[in-house]
């Protein structure tokens, strides 16, 4: 037992210095099982900016999500509806599945909110820029985990 | 017996032609008219109030105006277009023989233009080229599609096929996403259609003119922030082309109406 856990220590420290190398700018990160368990930014985000970030159409979570905003219209349904999500998910869940919908589904229509490569014909105001930014992404899951049913 | 079931059951599949994966069983396709709401479709149905005909009669004057060094009109050599346009711009983009390529119908007005006009081509997305274009497409209105059918465009098709479903753009998604797999769901809240081509250049109510399939395809390359082809790429001519095979049998609508 003592052993494993020296060894995943081990893993995760690796893991942490390698991302350190990482080129694209991006703060690095950890997965650790089904989500990403420490803060982008190292601080708890803020959930009224959060909510408004959702509402913003230039984030795109709207246009496909819809959610309890009685204030909004337009709102979109190819995706699930947000109620709940602080209920269905853990924050560390959250996080993952913003900066990286794909590491669960690699067919998914959600984009990978925090990703520059892989992309293909990347529009020239975008390039190696991710959809939100570590602050952003940090903001939108303080304000998911607080959606509970 | 379940091998007989088996081996029968092969032999019905082998002669339906195979559909790819997430593509949409011919009688299941739908025009975007049947997304619109009553009163855009009705708006589109009464030639009085479609804003798409006034494009389309002064197209009809340009038909006939005589232009270029050689000053010839366009119907100088096609006569009637009533007769002489009849079915053209339902299989087109068209192959080129001379261009050993695809050109879309644009492409050709101004071909013409140049070769047997002399004159300076138009600019994509001009109003001229835009209502010469309206007022041929509007001939083949109620004509079926019958673009890609010619085996030397065979390569370009498939160009295009790849082309739509190729993820791309910083929110890496392929027009296959949302038209082929989530058509008739609502993107903030605007219904989601099968981009079938049938109407164009066609009035959107959003752009308040008259406008090419070209352009629409580069606004929804914006939508995925995507780097937008150039207007008159051979992509963008290989979707075009992809896209009016795939809506071939349904029939044209042009001047269409769209929200």
């Amino acid at each position: 037992m003592a052993r494993s856990t020296v060894c995943i220590v081990a893993t995760l420290a690796s893991l942490a210095l390698a991302s350190h190398t990482r080129a694209d700018g991006l703060v690095p990160y950890t997965i650790v099982g089904d989500g990403i368990a420490d803060s982008l930014t190292g601080m708890p985000g803020d959930a009224a900016r959060g909510r408004a970030l959702v509402l913003a159409r230039t984030t795109t979570c709207i246009l496909c999500h819809s959610g309890p905003f009685p204030e909004t219209r337009f709102q979109g349904d190819l995706a699930p509806d947000l109620s709940g999500a602080g209920t269905r998910w853990s924050t560390s869940q959250l996080r993952l599945r913003l900066v990286d919908a794909s590491h669960f589904n690699p067919d998914t229509i959600m984009p990978s909110y925090y990703r520059t490569d892989g992309l293909v014909r990347v529009g020239r105001n975008f390039t190696g820029k991710p959809i939100l930014s570590a602050t952003e992404i940090e903001d939108i899951v303080a304000f998911l985990a607080t959606l509970r049913d | 017996m379940i091998l007989w079931r088996a081996i029968a059951a092969a032999i019905l599949f082998a002669g339906i032609p195979a559909l790819l994966a997430g593509e949409i069983p011919p009688d299941a396709r739908r025009s975007g008219y049947s997304f619109m709401g009553p009163d855009t479709r009705a708006m589109q149905d009464d030639d009085t109030s479609n804003p798409g005909m006034l494009f389309v009669l002064d197209g009809e004057t340009l038909w006939r105006k005589k232009t270029g060094s050689a000053d010839k009109s366009c119907a100088d050599c096609h006569g009637d277009a009533r007769s002489s346009m009849k079915g053209v711009a339902a299989r087109y983009p068209a192959f080129d023989k001379a261009l050993a390529r695809p050109v879309t119908l644009d492409q050709r007005i101004n071909l013409c233009r140049t070769n047997h006009q002399q004159a300076t081509p138009l600019p994509y997305e001009s109003r001229d080229i835009l209502t010469l274009s309206a007022f041929v497409a509007h001939q083949s209105r109620g004509i079926a599609i019958t673009a890609g059918e010619d085996p030397r465009l065979a390569p370009f098709v498939e160009q295009g096929r790849k082309l739509y479903l190729q993820r791309e753009g910083q929110l890496n998604l392929a027009c296959t996403n949302c038209h082929d797999d989530n058509f008739d769901k609502r993107l903030a809240g605007s219904p989601i259609t099968q981009a079938q081509p049938t109407g164009y250049p066609l009035y959107r109510l959003e752009w308040q003119t008259l406008g090419s399939l070209e352009r629409r395809l580069r606004s929804c390359m914006t939508g995925v922030r995507a780097q937008a082809y150039e207007y008159g790429a051979p992509e963008l001519v290989a979707l075009e082309l992809y896209l009016m095979s795939r809506a071939r049998g349904m029939p044209m609508e042009t001047p269409a109406i769209r929200p």
